[in-house]
């Protein structure tokens, strides 16, 4: 049987997004501002998680002699296809709502388009999410506009977020080579097209409260190619820990 | 008689599965929530189709597992469950019974139809399922479990789950 490379690359990024995401935010688990964020969080970080489950199962199939456990638990930094934004630390509450914001804002087109992949699995996995998506970014869209139009406080480290994430979004909006692969089979929806949304929305909500976008063109960018920060490294050894420690461990 | 026999066995399997209670919500059964899709039971195949809800949803393993016991302690060992992520599960396939269940047990049922999303931020009136009251507030998008969110009542001032529409 024919190995689909680009196919198998494709379901690993988004993989990869989704567990590296969730896991990144149920770090608040236990420290959320309020019971009801933390609650919130966590269970965002569910969703994205169970979506991981998903494409990692069907990754498995189709990379054969492995499963989802070895996927996410075994592998080492250069072989994980999430972009950098996935991977950046927390960082406060304002930071990580920004996080949050982008992402949610390029997974409901992403997904949305999704849908209509030439593949069966991703076209169902899609229609589950595509419905999640939504209340992640209303969730995230809200706490923008509270923390924007808060106090002076909350408003500054909201801007001091933007601009350190800024950086990392171009790397989410713009199709490299395996995407543009990916986007010519009918895979995964135009990158690029998305991106051109994303920027339109993200923009409007930037103007309605205030903040401000950096003129830099600059983007951080490497890690669906497995080039990644120093962060997944951190990421890794903590998500991975218990099956290095105890090899084959089970519930 | 083989025929009679297999409808026989195809309609205690439904009775069973209908006994299978939510394990968060344990007044609604999972037909009732529309998890279970369908019941193919014949010679050739023997199997139940069932439907996760939200993608992370912790209690969907616990609700396999539950009805192969159901099914196994009562003879039905040859019958396979299978999980369909498609078509995706909507709060659409929530039964008249199971929404009045719901509200019973003090959680608000999904007031629209999935296709309307927006239905937070009084877009749509969430009713407090104790006095009634239409005077209520969101808390916070995400409840005790990723598919509720949670409200307060402004008039009888005690808090409530709103079952989301998805």
């Amino acid at each position: 049987m024919q190995t689909n490379q680009v196919l198998i690359d494709t379901v690993l990024r988004i993989a990869d997004n989704a567990l590296i995401h969730g896991h990144r935010i149920s770090e608040w688990c236990s420290k959320g501002p309020e019971m009801e964020i933390d609650i919130a969080l966590t269970n965002i970080a569910l969703d994205h998680v169970g979506r991981s489950r998903y494409l990692y199962q069907y990754a498995a199939t189709l990379i054969g002699n492995t499963d989802e456990d070895q996927l996410a638990y075994l592998r080492d930094a250069w072989d994980f296809k999430n972009i950098l934004l996935v991977e950046q630390a927390n960082g406060d509450f304002a930071n990580t709502i920004v996080k949050n914001y982008f992402i949610d804002s390029f997974h409901v087109p992403f997904f949305l388009g999704l849908q209509s992949s030439a593949d069966k699995q991703l076209a169902g996995i899609a229609e589950k999410s595509s419905k999640e998506v939504k209340y992640h970014q209303t969730f995230s869209r809200d706490w923008m506009r509270r923390l924007g139009q808060g106090t002076e406080l909350s408003h500054s480290k909201l801007q001091e977020a933007v601009d350190h994430l800024w950086p990392f979004s171009g790397e989410m909006i713009v199709a490299d080579d395996v995407d543009a692969v990916a986007i010519g089979q009918q895979l995964i929806p135009d990158i690029n097209g998305i991106g051109v949304y994303w920027k339109a929305e993200v923009q409007a909500l930037m103007q309605e409260i205030g903040i401000i976008i950096s003129e830099n063109a600059w983007m951080q960018s490497g890690g669906k190619k497995g080039i990644h920060t120093e962060q997944l490294g951190l990421v890794l050894a903590e998500m991975q820990f218990i099956q290095r420690a105890y090899p084959n461990s089970q519930w | 008689m083989e025929a009679i026999k297999t409808h026989i066995e195809q309609e205690h399997i439904w009775t069973l599965l209908e006994s299978v209670k939510d394990p968060e919500i344990p007044v609604i059964s999972v037909c009732e929530l529309g998890i279970v899709k369908d019941v193919i039971y014949s010679d050739a195949i023997k199997q139940v189709i069932i439907t996760p809800t939200y993608s992370g949803c912790p209690a969907t393993k616990e609700i396999e597992m539950t009805i192969r016991i159901e099914l196994d302690s009562h003879g039905y060992k040859d019958v396979e469950i299978i999980s369909q992520i498609s078509p995706a599960w909507t709060t659409d396939w929530i039964t008249e019974e199971g929404r009045k269940k719901l509200l019973e047990y003090g959680i608000v049922p999904p007031v629209t139809a999935s296709g309307k999303f927006g239905l937070m931020h009084g877009e749509v009136i969430i009713t407090c399922p104790r006095c009634n009251s239409s005077k209520t507030k969101l808390v916070s998008e995400f409840g005790s479990t990723a598919c509720k969110a949670l409200y307060k009542c402004e008039e009888c001032l005690e808090p409530f789950d709103y079952f989301k529409c998805i």
